[in-house]
């Protein structure tokens, strides 16, 4: 939580002023019934025409006084919270920006961006809130009461038992409303997701018969959820008339002593006035203070929620330069007895994968789901370190390279094509800012997507929607494709990248890239066999384990994995002595 | 949400919502009395205390036995009135919460009975925000908001009548002070509206910045953009920091603001009363109430003017929950019960369309023997669930009949011609409860013997098994993959066997291998029933006993698969195109 504190630092001047200013406020609302209890017992007492002119003109100073500090307060409050929520965001994201796969992994996505969004402005809510408010309203209280101490040492005691009670009753309802109000909102939560549930699955409930169960289960749930509303509500009903009683009745009281101190010659009519004005000031306070309390709490929450996000360290370390002798090695990329796992205790997602890949190779991984490909390629890339075992790309071990050199060789399309928000260009420009129009248009003939562009208004200059949702799934994955050849990679990794393009652009697109001056090894990830068929090398992946490598003919003949896959596909090549006995036994 | 009823249909509205809360009528008088109770008695007992100062002139002409009556009387209606609040929140959490609650149940009704056209043209998350946000709106704005109002008015009637019992002068000079702090208000709201819009729009833009590049962060790394992200995030920050700085500075000027007025105007209430007491016209105990009423005579105003803001507001949530609760259910229903015998569909020149200006489907006839299946082929978007829309019953035919083993669709119960169809669609619906309450769903009797046994023919019991807790694990959002939730839709069905199906292949993200044990499981299913199957697989559309080709909507062409490819049309194109590259 302290940690947070640095970002304030900027706003140091802001953050002490603040509370002060509105102490400066409040001391001018303290001096109002003083002037008027003047106004009272010397100005009415003696008839004095001018004193009570001039108490007024003193009122009507305290009122300017009062709106010109608490303007400053505001504005202070304003500048402190909303600096120190920008810089905090921004750090957040930088940090963000710093993690790796495994850390992204285990925060989720959705939790980074809540704590992007929602929480940092609740924190900045509370930060204001806390600099206005959080001394004002004690100040008040505890003013109240000692000027009440000043005026009358006896009659202040009123006080002295009235606070404590009215606190008790206040903080009591709200806090232990608060639990309570968690409850509440969790089985509004679970309504909402019923009434969500029964709309999206209208057809399947109307087709079993369903409506009257779901009427039922509702009705549960709706009952409940109003027995809890009431059950709070009596307690936040007790509020108002609680504070009411206790502060009126110690008013009562309070008159009664004052006729006493009164008839003893103790105090003057205006100050039992005063007192009376200083007990009504007390209950606004302690109520808003109250709330204000809930608010910071609720702001403390996200703080540490968001300060937890900003201590997770990155896992993965880099060298700060490649080793001096770099070896000379014909190998793009090798898997050394590798084996990995997405999770300290998780089941293994790859075993014992041994295999290298040649310069200028073309390589076919395939497998059903789950099988481990996808895991391959984020091992090549380093998103991930291997758990046993090395992977090296072009003889060196990817732990060896600094950080972004390694990224730097490889273009990786990955499964779910995704564009950002910009133009054709600024999306195809990420794989290489220094790009020429050329090198674009060259990129996107190789990715058989210039037809894509030139349909377009304003060809690379046509603007993308956010996520890329003006195109086509197929545009947007020939796209991607695109921004990754834009980079002139040493290594092209192509995730599972051709699900969306028919048979003819796929091939197509194989070709071309095929057809691509230079050394450029090629990983094909995909479920079609009809994809890796060419490839020189084909890792045939089942349940993390590699179940055959070779090329087509090789394994159609060896490996029981790779030909039941392919007979899937093209069912009329199954050899006529169908065994369904060893099918069935490969499927369990 | 936030267009404005215009009056007469505002008036309408809450015509209805009067209808609508009905027997709590009498909660939302006796709330209403209660409110006016409570403000008078709580004005009153400033004016007990004013006359109780009165009594403590000074040392000489302290009068305590007169003030030991005033302060009894006034601790009387201080404990009547804590009783009365207090009574009267109960009251209205009761009138606000059985509201809710009895639209609510109303609308999960409706929503059970609506046809499908109402649901398919609204989307499922307004239809949620009419039955969660906007009827709690309704119910907080509308109720307790009308409560509000009316004591606020009370409380300002009552205010000036009991200052113009103590100094008429002072009640009008108050009175035209008053507007001063609601225009000072007025003025900086204007003001601040500007900063605030330009901070929502500035604060949106961010968030979709966030979202989209947070959200695939896995990209932004792949591509090494991580400084160019931040940089691009940092612009938008700052924007916003200036705009917010702003905004956060405006919207807090309001308080200070009116509360400067009403100090001018409380120092105005001093100085006139005292001399007015120099003139033998008012008490000190006078001047106190008056003070003390000058103060409070401002709340009320403020509070009005943001309820009829929230009234106006909670009316159009009001109207929108009508709209809901009130749009025509289906038509009724026959009692007669559809008899099945073997599974017959005969379909005879129906027209049907969903846009009533524009012909979808016109003259289509078809008939399916018992036991035979058939397969619903074209392109993406052609329009296929329009037939599992019509054979459900889930739409009804513009014209033309639907007849199941010679009984009219339109002579049975809708629930009686459900329940003789298995349906297994491609968007895999799973109810957020357990594996076994999720097969179950259809036969909530059945036995786990017997669930057990569908899952191993429907081949979900091998991952089942592997669930932490087998059956009773939770189904979460993302706690399966698509192909196991389509497995577990399969299972449901196989659980029923009912004797026609209607069912749905996947498409791409299923691997080759799931997809074979769906494939099984299907042609398990389908075995001796009559079955129509929206297709995409080569082997099921060749083994189809007859084929529905639809393009655009329509049907265009019907056979089996030699007679249509014999005819070269939309199917022997559509064949090439799909299937016959990847053979060869």
């Amino acid at each position: 939580m302290r940690d947070l504190l640095v970002y304030l630092r900027d706003y140091r001047r802001e953050s002490v002023l603040a509370p002060l200013l509105k102490l400066a406020e409040s001391l001018m609302d303290l001096l109002v019934p003083l002037v008027v209890a003047a106004i009272i017992d010397e100005g009415i007492a003696h008839a004095d025409q001018g004193l009570i002119w001039g108490r007024f003109a003193l009122l009507i100073g305290l009122a300017v006084l009062g709106m010109g500090f608490s303007f400053a307060a505001q504005w202070m409050a304003a500048k402190a919270s909303v600096g120190f929520a920008t810089k905090l965001r921004q750090a957040l994201f930088d940090h963000i920006q710093s993690l790796s796969y495994r850390e992204l992994d285990t925060l989720g996505t959705d939790t980074l961006i809540t704590r992007m969004t929602s929480d940092i402005n609740q924190i900045q809510n509370g930060l204001n809130l806390a600099l206005r408010l959080l001394l004002r309203s004690p100040f008040i209280v505890f003013g109240a009461m000692v000027c009440a101490f000043a005026i009358d040492v006896p009659s202040a005691l009123l006080f002295a038992v009235a606070i404590p009670l009215l606190s008790l009753v206040v903080f009591g309802i709200m806090l232990s409303s608060i639990p309570l109000f968690a409850q509440v909102q969790q089985a509004l939560d679970q309504l909402l997701g019923m009434t969500r549930e029964n709309l999206t699955g209208v057809r399947v409930i109307r087709a079993f018969c369903k409506e009257q169960a779901e009427i039922d289960e509702f009705d549960r749930r709706n009952d409940a959820l109003t027995h809890m509303n009431e059950h709070v509500g009596h307690l936040s009903a007790l509020m108002n008339p609680a504070t009411y009683l206790i502060i009126n009745v110690a008013t009562i009281f309070l008159i009664r002593q004052g006729a006493l101190r009164v008839q003893a010659g103790a105090l003057q009519q205006g100050d039992v006035v005063a007192l009376y004005n200083y007990m009504a000031q007390i209950v606004v306070e302690l109520v808003k203070l109250a709330s204000l309390i809930i608010t910071i709490n609720r702001a403390l929450a996200c703080a540490r929620r968001v300060q937890d996000m900003l201590e997770v360290q990155p896992s993965m370390a880099y060298p700060q330069a490649l080793p001096a002798t770099l070896p000379a090695t014909s190998e793009a990329v090798h898997f050394d007895h590798v084996s990995f796992s997405y999770s300290q205790t998780g089941d293994a997602a790859l075993t014992d994968i041994d295999f290298s890949a040649q310069r200028g190779q073309t390589i076919g991984i395939i497998g059903g789901t789950g099988s481990g490909k996808t895991s391959v390629v984020n091992l090549i890339a380093r998103f991930y370190d291997a758990t046993k075992g090395t992977v090296l790309v072009d003889g060196i071990d990817v732990r060896a390279y600094p950080e972004g050199a390694l990224i730097d060789k490889i273009g990786i399309v990955p499964q779910k094509a995704v564009l950002f928000e910009g133009s054709i260009r600024s999306n195809l420009l990420w794989g290489n800012p220094e790009a020429t129009d050329q090198d674009i248009w060259n990129a996107l003939a190789t990715a058989q997507a210039t037809e894509v562009v030139r349909g377009k208004d304003g060809q690379l200059d046509a603007s993308i929607e956010q996520g890329g949702r003006n195109l086509s799934g197929g545009q947007r994955q020939r796209l991607t494709i695109a921004r990754a050849l834009v980079k002139r990679p040493q290594i092209l990794i192509l995730d599972d990248s051709a699900s969306a393009l028919d048979f003819a652009t796929d091939l197509a697109l194989r070709r071309a890239i095929a057809s691509l001056p230079g050394t450029m090894t090629v990983f094909i990830v995909s479920q079609r066999t009809s994809s890796v068929r060419q490839a020189d090398q084909i890792l045939v992946l089942d349940d993390g384990r590699l179940a055959g490598v070779g090329t087509h003919d090789e394994l159609m003949g060896s490996c029981r994995v790779y030909q039941e896959i392919y007979y899937s596909q093209f069912p009329d090549e199954r050899p006529r002595t169908r065994d369904l006995a060893s099918v069935q036994g490969v499927i369990a | 949400m936030s267009q404005n009823a215009s009056g007469a249909t505002s008036r309408q509205t809450l015509a209805k919502v009067l209808v609508l809360i009905g027997r709590y009528r009498l909660l939302l008088l006796a709330s209403v009395l209660l409110a006016a109770l409570t403000v008078v008695l709580q004005l009153y007992v400033p004016i007990l205390f004013g006359d109780a100062i009165d009594q403590i002139v000074s040392p000489t002409s302290v009068n305590l036995q007169a003030l030991a009556a005033i302060l009894g009387k006034a601790l009387a209606l201080i404990v009547v009135s804590s009783v009365a609040t207090w009574v009267m929140n109960l009251v209205n959490n009761r009138l606000a919460y059985h509201t809710v609650r009895d639209i609510r149940a109303r609308a999960i009704r409706q929503i059970q009975r609506l046809p499908l056209s109402y649901l398919d043209a609204h989307s499922s998350g307004d239809v949620v925000q009419r039955i969660i946000a906007d009827t709690d709106q309704l119910s907080d704005g509308l109720l307790l908001g009308f409560t509000q109002l009316f004591s606020g008015v009370i409380t300002i009637v009552v205010t000036l009548a009991f200052m113009l019992s103590k100094n008429v002068g002072i009640t009008l000079m108050v009175l035209v002070l008053t507007p001063v702090s609601f225009l000072v208000a007025r003025f900086i709201a204007a003001r601040s509206f500007d900063m605030f819009s330009r901070q929502t729009e500035t604060r949106g833009r961010q968030t979709a910045l966030v979202n989209e590049l947070v959200g695939n962060q896995r990209v932004v790394k792949a591509f090494g953009h991580e400084r160019q992200a931040s940089e691009q995030f940092r612009a938008l920050n700052d924007e916003l920091q200036g705009y917010a700085q702003r905004a956060v500075f405006f919207s807090s000027l309001t308080n200070p603001s009116t509360r400067a007025v009403n100090n001018v105007i409380y120092a105005l209430v001093a100085l006139v009363g005292a001399r007015l007491i120099l003139a033998g016209q008012l008490t000190v105990g006078g001047l106190t109430v008056l003070l003390s009423y000058a103060n409070q005579y401002m709340k009320p105003f403020n509070d009005i003017s943001s309820v009829i803001t929230e009234l106006q507001n909670a009316l159009a949530c009001a109207a929108r929950v009508f709209e809901l609760i009130e749009a025509e259910p289906e038509p009724a229903d026959a009692t007669a019960e559809l008899v099945s015998r073997g599974g017959k569909v005969d379909i005879s020149d129906v027209a049907f369309s969903y846009d009533k200006s524009k012909r979808l489907i016109e003259g289509f006839s078809f008939h399916a023997e018992p036991g035979t299946k058939t397969a619903i082929v074209g392109p993406t978007g052609c329009g296929k669930t329009t037939l599992i829309n019509l054979l459900m019953r889930f739409y009804d035919t513009d014209a033309g009949s639907i007849c199941v083993d010679d009984q009219s669709i339109t002579d049975v119960s809708r629930a009686s011609l459900r329940r003789t169809y298995g349906m297994v669609l491609q968007e895999t619906w799973l109810k957020r409860a357990t594996v076994r309450e999720n097969i179950a769903f259809g036969r909530p009797d059945a036995t786990d013997d017997e669930i057990i046994a569908a899952a191993r023919e429907a081949h979900s019991w091998e991952f089942i098994r592997r669930l932490p807790q087998g059956l009773d694990t939770p189904i979460t959002d993302d706690s399966l993959s698509q192909g196991q939730k389509q497995l577990l839709c399969i299972t449901r069905v196989m659980l029923c066997l009912p004797p026609m199906l209607i069912l749905d292949e996947a498409t791409s993200s299923i691997d080759t291998r799931t997809e074979l044990q769906i494939q099984e499981a299907f042609d398990k299913l389908m075995r001796g029933r009559t079955s129509f199957v929206v297709a995409h697989r080569l082997s099921t559309i060749r083994e189809a006993d007859q084929i529905l080709v639809m393009r655009d909507g329509r049907i265009v062409e019907q056979g089996t698969h030699h007679e249509l490819l014999a005819r070269q049309g939309f199917y022997a194109e559509l064949y090439h195109a799909q299937f016959a590259g990847s053979a060869s």
